[in-house]
C-alpha cells in the first residue's frame, strides 16, 4: 500500500470498505449497520406503539402486529445493540491495549459480513412472504405451527448473524489476551476492555447453545425431522431451554460492555480514577459467571416444579449483588470529584437511576412466586426495557458522543446533544414507566389489541406519547450525526481533556497502524499517568520506530458470508420443508434447493480453502513510509489539507 | 413492645401500600385487587418487595443526588484536581452485605410461597367412597379458546370457567396445539399451559364474581403466552359462585346429558346448527371433548367468541365471518372454512344458541 493514496473514487471507497480488515472501519461498518438495523427495529415499535395507543385499534392488524413485534425484538438485540457495541470494542479496544489491530483482522472482517448478510437476509422476509411472528424467543410449538417462511428466515438469519458475533467474540478473547502493550496487564486494563473480555467470553459459551438450538429448528421445519414436534416424540421445552441459556447470558453479553462504556465515561468527567476498580473487575466477572446460572427464571411458569424455581430464584437475587457493587462503585466514582456535565457524562447521569430502577424490577421478577403475577404481562415489558434502554441503550447514545472524535475526528454538537438526550430520556420513562402498572393491572404482554373498560386505556396512551418522544430524540441525534460530517474536524488528543486512558493519548485522525510505536503501559489509567508526569507526547514507548507489519485488505469474508446467503435459500426453499409440505409456502424443486445449498456453502469452503493454501503474508509500513505518513498527517492537523494517508 | 410497635409499622406501611395500590386497575382484572388467597398472598410478596425497592432506589438516588450536587465543577471550581481514591474495603464490605441482608429478607418468602404453591398433594385425596375430595378442572387451551373440564362431576364447558367461591380449586392444564399460559389476574397468576404434559396448580376464590363490572358478574381471564395471530383475543371469563349455587350449576350441566339439535326441528336455528355446527360444537354438558367449545352454556355467557358483545348481532356476525377466506375478527381461528350457511340462517342459528342456557 502506498502511503500517498490520492483522493480515490466512489467505487474505491466501496472496494476499500467491502476488502478492509482495519478494526477502525470495520467499527464504522459496525455503527452504520446497527444504526439502520436500530431505526427500522425503532419505527417498527413505534407502529406497534401507535396501534396500542386507543383500544381496539385497527392501524396494524394481528398478523403483522406479531411480525412487527418479533423482528423488533429480533432485530434491537441481534442486529442493532450488539453491533453497535461491537462497533464501539473494535473502535476502542485495541487502542486501549496499545495494539495495532485485533489478532484476527481476516476474522474480525468476515465477523462483520456474516452479521451483515445474516441480518439482511432476515430482513429479506418482509419482501418475500411475510416475517417470522413467533417473538424472538421463538417458541417452538408456536414457531413450528407458524405458516408460510417466516420462521425459516429468523432460524437462517440467526443462524448465519450469530455465527459472525461467534466470530467476532473469540476474535476478541484472543486479542485482549494477546496484544496487549508492554506492561498491560489485566489488572492495569480498562474496565471497557475488561468488559469487552468477560462479554466476549459469555458469547463464546452462550451462542453454540442457540446455534445448535437454531439447527434442531431448522432441520424441523425445512427438512421434516422431529426434534420438538411434541406428537412426534420431540419436546418443545428443550428448545426453551436451549433459547434461554443463550438467551438469559445474551442480556449480559450486552449490559457489560454497557457497564465497561461508562466505567470509562464517568472517571473522565468527574476527574477521578475509577473508585473500587479490583471490586469492578472482580463484579464483572461474577456476573457473567452468574449470567450462566438463571436462565429459568424466564421459565417460572413453565412448570419446571417447586425446587427447580426455588434454586433459580435466589441463583437470580444473587446477581443483584454485583451489580449494586457497580452502581456504588459509579457513585463513589463521582463522590469527591469534579463532575463536568457534557453529553456523554448527561447519559451517564440519567443511566444510574434508570438503571438501578430496571435492576430493582428485575429482583421482584426473580421471587418465583411473585412472577408468576407478573410473568408476560406487561410489567416484564417495562422492565427489560428499563434494562436495554436505560442500560443499554444510554451507554450506545452516550458512547457515540464520548468517542465519535476518536473514531472520526468530528464531534457531535453538544446543544443537539443535550436536546436528544433530555427529550430520549424523559420519553423513555413515560413509555416504560407505566406499563409496570399496566401489567400489575392484568395486560398480557404480545397483545395487538385490547378491549377498552379493562382500566388500561390512559396508561397506553402515555405510554405511546413517550415512544413517539423517543422516536423524535433518535431523529435529533440522527440530525447531529449528519451534521457532524460538516463540522470542523478535531484534529487533536484528549478531546475531552481528562481522559485517562490510552484512547486518548492518540492523535486524530489515526493512521490506519494506530501507534507509530507500542506504547509502554506504566500504571492503570496510563494516559493520566503520562500527563502527570508532564509527558507532552502522552505515552511512552516500548521500542524504537521501526517496520510496522500489517495484514492485507481481502475480499474472501464478503464473498464467504455471500456463500452462506445462497445456501440458506437454498434450505428456505426446501421441498422437505413442513409448510411447503403444508401448502402454505413456496418450495423450489429438489434440484434447485440442493444446487443452492451445496453451491453456496461449496462457495463458503472454496473462499476456505484458498485462504489456506495461498500464503498472506501482510505488507510491511518501513520506517521512511511512517515518518512520511506521520507528516502529511501532521500537516493534515495543522492546515487541514489532506495529502496523506488518512 | 418495642417489638410490637415495630410490627404495627410495618403493617400501617403495608396497609399505606395497599390502599394506594388498590386504586389501580378493576376489580375484576387487577392484581392489586385480588379476590383469592393466591392473588392476595402474591400481593403480599409484591408490596414487600416494592418497599425494599423503594428502600434501594431511594438511599441510591439520594446519595447520588448529594454526590451529583455537591461535586460539580461549577462549584469546586475549573481547576480542581480531585483525589485518586483507589476505592474503599469498607464501603465494598458494607454495600455488599446490606444488600445480601435484604435479598434474604425477600429469599424466605420466596421459597416459602414457591413450595406452598406448588403444592397440589390434595388433588389426589379421596373419601371413603374413593371419591376426590378436592375440586378439580382440566384445563385445555386450544386456538384460542379454552375448554374446562370436570373429571369427576362428568361435565365439560368452554370459554367459561365456573367455580366455588372458599375452596381450593385444582387445575390440570395442557394445551392442544400451540402452547398458550392460564391467568386469571385478579385471582392469582399463572401457568403455562405447555404441549407436552399436564401441569398442575391451584387457585382459590374467595370472593363471588357476582355484581363485578356493572353486573357483568365474572372475572376477567387471559392467555398470557404468544400463541398466533389471534393471541390478544384469546380471553376467558370466570364465574365464581356459592358452593351451594355452584352444586345448583353442576347438577344443571349435569342434567343435559343427552341434549342435541334436531335436524328435523321446526326451529330453522336449530336445525340449521344440527346440520351445519353440531359436529364439532356439542350441546350437551356431559358430551365427550369437542372439536369446537361446547356451546351447552351458551346462553348464560358473557361474550361470543372470548371477546364480542353477547347478542344475537354479534354471534351473527361472528358466524358469518367463519365463511370468509380468512376471519376478520379473529384471525387464525380454526372455524373459519368449516361451514356455509345464509346470513338469515346464521341469525337463526344465533338466537337459538342463545336459548342454551342451564343458569335461566
Amino acid at each position: 500500500m502506498s502511503s500517498v493514496t490520492q483522493k480515490k473514487g466512489f467505487g474505491a471507497h466501496v472496494w476499500d470498505y467491502l476488502t478492509t480488515v482495519d478494526h477502525k472501519k470495520i467499527a464504522i461498518m459496525y455503527l452504520a449497520a446497527g444504526t439502520l438495523f436500530f431505526a427500522i427495529a425503532g419505527f417498527e415499535a413505534l407502529l406497534m406503539r401507535i396501534q396500542l395507543m386507543f383500544p381496539e385499534s385497527t392501524f396494524i392488524s394481528a398478523g403483522l402486529f406479531n411480525e412487527l413485534l418479533t423482528m423488533h425484538g429480533t432485530t434491537m438485540l441481534f442486529l442493532a445493540a450488539t453491533p453497535i457495541i461491537f462497533a464501539f470494542m473494535n473502535a476502542i479496544v485495541p487502542l486501549q491495549i496499545g495494539a495495532r489491530d485485533v489478532a484476527f483482522p481476516f476474522l474480525n472482517s468476515l465477523g462483520f459480513w456474516l452479521f451483515f448478510i445474516g441480518a439482511v437476509f432476515l430482513h429479506l422476509s418482509f419482501f418475500l412472504g411475510g416475517a417470522p411472528d413467533a417473538g424472538w424467543t421463538s417458541y417452538a410449538s408456536l414457531s413450528l405451527y407458524s405458516p408460510g417462511h417466516g420462521i425459516d428466515f429468523y432460524i437462517l438469519g440467526l443462524q448465519i448473524s450469530g455465527a459472525g458475533t461467534l466470530i467476532s467474540g473469540i476474535n476478541f478473547i484472543v486479542t485482549i489476551i494477546t496484544m496487549r502493550a508492554p506492561g498491560m496487564t489485566f489488572m492495569r486494563m480498562p474496565l471497557f476492555t475488561w468488559t469487552t473480555l468477560v462479554s466476549s467470553s459469555l458469547i463464546l459459551f452462550a451462542f453454540p447453545p442457540l446455534t445448535g438450538g437454531l439447527f434442531l429448528m431448522l432441520v424441523d421445519r425445512m427438512f421434516g425431522a422431529n426434534f420438538f414436534d411434541h406428537t412426534m416424540g420431540g419436546n418443545t421445552i428443550i428448545w426453551e431451554h436451549l433459547f434461554w441459556i443463550f438467551g438469559h447470558p445474551e442480556v449480559y453479553i450486552l449490559v457489560l460492555p454497557a457497564f465497561g462504556l461508562f466505567s470509562e465515561i464517568i472517571p473522565v468527567f468527574a476527574r477521578k480514577r475509577l473508585f473500587g476498580y479490583s471490586s469492578m473487575v472482580f463484579a464483572t466477572i461474577l456476573i457473567g459467571f452468574l449470567g450462566f446460572m438463571v436462565w429459568a427464571h424466564h421459565m417460572f411458569t413453565v412448570g419446571l416444579g417447586a425446587t427447580a424455581n426455588a434454586i433459580f430464584a435466589v441463583a437470580t437475587m444473587a446477581i443483584a449483588v454485583p451489580t449494586g457493587m457497580k452502581v456504588f462503585n459509579w457513585i463513589l466514582t463521582i463522590w469527591g470529584g469534579s463532575i463536568k456535565v457534557t453529553v456523554p457524562m448527561l447519559y451517564a447521569l440519567g443511566f444510574i437511576p434508570s438503571f438501578v430502577a430496571g435492576g430493582v424490577t428485575g429482583v421482584m421478577q426473580a421471587t418465583a412466586p411473585l412472577d408468576y403475577q407478573l410473568h408476560d404481562s406487561y410489567f416484564i415489558v417495562a422492565h427489560f426495557h428499563y434494562v436495554i434502554v436505560g442500560g443499554i441503550v444510554t451507554a450506545l447514545f452516550g458512547s457515540a458522543h464520548f468517542y465519535w472524535p476518536i473514531m472520526f475526528n468530528r464531534a457531535l454538537n453538544p446543544k443537539l446533544g443535550v436536546l436528544t438526550f433530555w427529550i430520549f430520556f424523559i420519553g423513555f420513562h413515560l413509555t416504560f414507566f407505566v406499563q409496570h402498572f399496566l401489567g400489575l393491572m392484568g395486560m398480557p404482554r404480545r397483545v395487538f389489541t385490547y378491549m377498552g373498560g379493562q382500566g388500561w386505556d390512559l396508561f397506553n396512551f402515555i405510554s405511546s406519547i413517550g415512544a413517539i418522544m423517543m422516536g423524535i430524540g433518535v431523529i435529533i441525534l440522527v440530525i447531529d450525526v449528519l451534521l457532524s460530517i460538516k463540522s470542523e474536524p478535531v484534529n487533536r488528543r484528549d478531546y475531552w481533556g481528562d481522559g485517562r486512558s490510552l484512547e486518548w493519548a492518540i492523535e486524530t485522525p489515526l493512521p490506519f497502524y494506530n501507534f507509530k510505536q507500542t506504547p509502554l503501559v506504566r500504571g492503570f489509567d496510563p494516559y493520566w499517568i503520562e500527563k502527570e508526569e508532564g509527558n507532552k507526547e502522552g505515552m511512552v514507548y516500548a521500542e524504537p520506530l521501526g517496520e510496522i507489519h500489517m495484514p492485507n485488505n481481502s475480499i474472501l469474508p464478503f464473498i464467504m458470508s455471500i456463500g452462506t446467503m445462497i445456501a440458506a435459500f437454498g434450505a428456505l426453499y426446501s421441498p422437505w420443508g413442513d409448510q411447503v409440505q403444508a401448502g402454505t409456502a413456496t418450495g423450489a424443486p429438489a434440484v434447485v434447493s440442493l444446487a443452492l445449498i451445496i453451491g453456496g456453502l461449496g462457495l463458503t469452503i472454496a473462499c476456505m480453502i484458498i485462504r489456506s493454501f495461498k500464503d498472506d503474508l501482510g505488507f510491511h509500513v518501513t520506517v521512511a513510509e511512517i515518518e512520511s505518513i506521520e507528516a502529511d498527517l501532521a500537516n493534515y492537523r495543522a492546515t487541514g489539507k489532506k495529502g496523506g494517508n488518512k | 413492645m418495642m417489638k410490637g410497635l415495630k410490627k404495627w409499622r410495618l403493617f400501617s406501611l403495608l396497609t399505606v401500600m395497599t390502599v394506594f395500590l388498590s386504586a389501580c386497575g378493576e376489580e375484576y382484572i387487577s392484581t392489586l385487587r385480588p379476590a383469592g388467597a393466591v392473588g392476595k398472598e402474591q400481593l403480599d410478596i409484591l408490596i414487600l418487595s416494592i418497599w425494599i425497592m423503594t428502600l434501594v432506589v431511594v438511599v441510591v438516588s439520594a446519595i447520588y443526588l448529594v454526590a451529583f450536587f455537591k461535586f460539580r465543577r461549577t462549584k469546586v471550581g475549573e481547576n480542581h484536581m480531585p483525589k485518586q481514591v483507589e476505592g474503599s474495603h469498607t464501603l465494598e464490605v458494607i454495600w455488599t452485605v446490606i444488600p445480601i441482608i435484604l435479598l434474604i429478607i425477600l429469599a424466605v418468602p420466596t421459597l416459602t410461597y414457591t413450595y406452598k404453591f406448588a403444592d397440589v398433594a390434595a388433588m389426589d385425596e379421596v373419601d371413603e367412597e374413593g371419591n376426590k375430595t378436592a375440586l378439580t378442572v382440566n384445563v385445555t387451551a386450544k386456538l384460542y379458546w379454552w375448554e374446562f373440564e370436570y373429571p369427576n362431576q362428568g361435565i365439560i364447558t368452554a370459554q367459561e370457567l365456573v367455580v366455588p367461591t372458599g375452596e381450593k380449586v385444582y387445575f390440570n392444564l395442557i394445551a392442544s396445539d400451540v402452547k398458550h399460559s392460564f391467568w386469571i389476574p385478579a385471582v392469582g397468576g399463572k401457568m403455562d399451559t405447555n404441549v407436552d404434559g399436564i401441569n398442575k396448580f391451584y387457585l382459590q376464590f374467595d370472593k363471588e364474581s357476582a355484581g363485578l363490572n356493572d353486573g357483568e358478574g365474572v372475572f376477567y381471564g387471559k392467555c398470557a403466552e404468544l400463541c398466533g395471530p389471534s393471541h390478544a383475543l384469546m380471553d376467558f371469563k370466570v364465574k365464581a359462585l356459592e358452593p351451594e349455587a355452584f352444586n345448583a350449576w353442576v347438577t344443571a350441566m349435569q342434567a343435559t346429558e343427552g341434549q342435541t339439535a334436531d335436524r328435523e326441528s321446526s326451529d330453522i336455528g336449530e336445525a340449521t346448527f344440527a346440520n351445519s355446527c353440531l359436529g364439532c360444537h356439542a350441546v350437551s354438558a356431559v358430551a365427550g371433548n369437542g372439536l369446537g367449545p361446547n356451546l351447552t352454556t351458551f346462553g348464560d355467557r358473557n361474550r361470543v367468541a372470548g371477546f364480542m358483545d353477547h347478542t344475537v348481532e354479534d354471534t351473527t356476525e361472528w358466524i358469518m365471518d367463519g365463511m370468509e377466506p380468512e376471519s376478520k375478527l379473529k384471525p387464525g381461528n380454526l372455524m373459519t372454512g368449516k361451514y356455509n350457511v345464509t346470513p338469515e340462517e346464521a341469525k337463526a342459528i344465533s338466537e337459538y344458541l342463545m336459548t342454551l342456557t342451564v343458569e335461566k
